[in-house]
């Protein structure tokens, strides 16, 4: 194949890309060997690829880079109001899922006594029935002397009773509680829990 | 020839920039820093090429970061984060040259038909660039000058290939142009740019140049 010069001219770029078929290569290099006016072109071409293609041929102004960190930081989110979205979002799953395992065969999942007026619901079996009363805050074993309004009680499941806010009497119910707080007491080898209840209950 | 150099990026960086992106789109926005530092330099010089002022360029720059952020959970692995980030930039730059220019008529080139073969002018032979060239800041303002005085449609694309070092399929998507349109204006644009520059970087720079303010030879 025999190339004009303004053939050549056509193809340079796509030549200098390496984007021509093999025998359109071909071709032009055997014009540009015999061509002083095209291969000026190709090789003039070739510098202005080589210069522009400088990393430093386009310097941003002194202090671009420390402008530009100061504007991303005065529009980046603060980290902390994430982490605390996280933190509620964490928080609520967890909430829903207690609530269903609250139905499971013992009241709470795991007992963490430390006082068992704080978290009182440990060890109680969730299926003893249990008296509320309508207005107290506590469930009892019948014929509990703690009972506040004998003439509004119910009865209903220890898990339901948990469900609904009531805690354990703490007289009643004090076997479980103590149970548990052995149990505590033992794992972690340190006795705080027994003596921290028996002042609760002096 | 200039591809082995150009499209192929490495694979230990590319996991890295994953790794930063999962980071900072899982809250800790403190490694966008990280990300983005190899890129400031050609963000800021795309949109120079684009708008050719400094203060906008920054401006501009300083936004399509901004916003290469604030959307960073939109970014497809499939693409390179700097392909990605320099056609956001691509974007800004345009849209601020329409808001600041809208009327002020596009250069002649614009107009010309692109499929029109490109006659060069100078025959100038220029086989050497001598290497401290680009140390002279008189050469890197001629070299601005000329790519300045091209029409848009033919300095973005010669900015994005042969500046930014983009695949011709990159620059296509980055400008939302197809991919024969970004040869025959990468054609134009180098042979345009070459017959500006041969006479003073074949010979001397102290011959009258031709891409004086306001001539366009073509």
């Amino acid at each position: 194949m025999v190339m004009s010069c303004a053939e050549v001219w056509r193809e340079i770029s796509n030549y200098l890309d390496g984007e021509v078929a093999p025998d359109l290569r071909a071709a032009m290099e055997e014009h540009l060997h015999g061509c002083q006016k095209c291969s000026a072109i190709l090789e003039g071409t070739q510098n202005v690829i080589g210069l522009y293609g400088e990393d430093r041929m386009f310097e941003p102004p002194l202090g671009f880079s420390q402008r530009l960190h100061r504007r991303l930081e005065e529009n980046m989110p603060h980290q902390k109001g994430t982490a605390f979205g996280w933190l509620v979002a964490v928080a609520a799953a967890l909430l829903i899922v207690g609530s269903f395992e609250v139905g499971d065969s013992s009241a709470f999942v795991r007992p963490q006594l430390r006082s068992e007026h704080a978290q009182p619901g440990n060890g109680v079996p969730a299926e003893m029935m249990v008296i509320v009363a309508e207005d107290g805050k506590t469930f009892h074993a019948a014929g509990c002397p703690f009972i506040h309004d004998k003439a509004r009680l119910r009865t209903m499941p220890a898990s339901q009773a948990l469900r609904e806010g009531y805690t354990p009497c703490v007289r009643c119910m004090k076997k479980y509680l103590t149970e548990n707080a052995r149990y505590d007491a033992d794992d972690d080898d340190d006795g705080d829990f027994i003596s921290s209840a028996g002042q609760a209950s002096k | 020839m200039p591809e082995e150099a150009i499209s192929l990026d490495n694979p230990a960086e590319r996991l890295n920039e994953e790794m930063l992106i999962r980071r900072i789109r899982n809250g800790e926005h403190e490694f966008f820093y990280e990300l983005i530092r190899p890129y400031e330099r050609r963000v800021y010089s795309t949109a120079f090429a684009i708008l050719r002022n400094e203060a906008d360029a920054e401006d501009v720059a300083q936004e399509a970061i901004l916003k290469a952020f604030k959307h960073i959970w939109q970014f497809r692995a499939e693409a390179r984060f700097s392909t990605w980030l320099i056609s956001i930039t691509v974007n800004e730059a345009r849209m601020r040259r329409r808001r600041e220019h809208a009327e002020i008529m596009q250069p002649i080139a614009d107009h010309q038909d692109e499929e029109g073969n490109y006659t060069p002018r100078d025959f100038a032979d220029w086989r050497e660039i001598p290497s401290e060239t680009l140390e002279r800041s008189e050469v890197r303002q001629k070299l601005a000058e000329a790519l300045a005085s091209l029409g848009q449609k033919y300095r973005e694309v010669f900015v994005l290939r042969d500046v930014q070092h983009l695949s011709i399929e990159e620059t296509a998507k980055a400008l939302g142009v197809s991919t024969a349109s970004v040869k025959t204006r990468l054609l134009r644009a180098r042979l345009m740019l070459r017959d500006l520059l041969a006479p003073g970087l074949g010979g001397n720079w102290s011959s009258k140049l031709s891409f004086a303010k306001g001539t366009k030879p073509w």
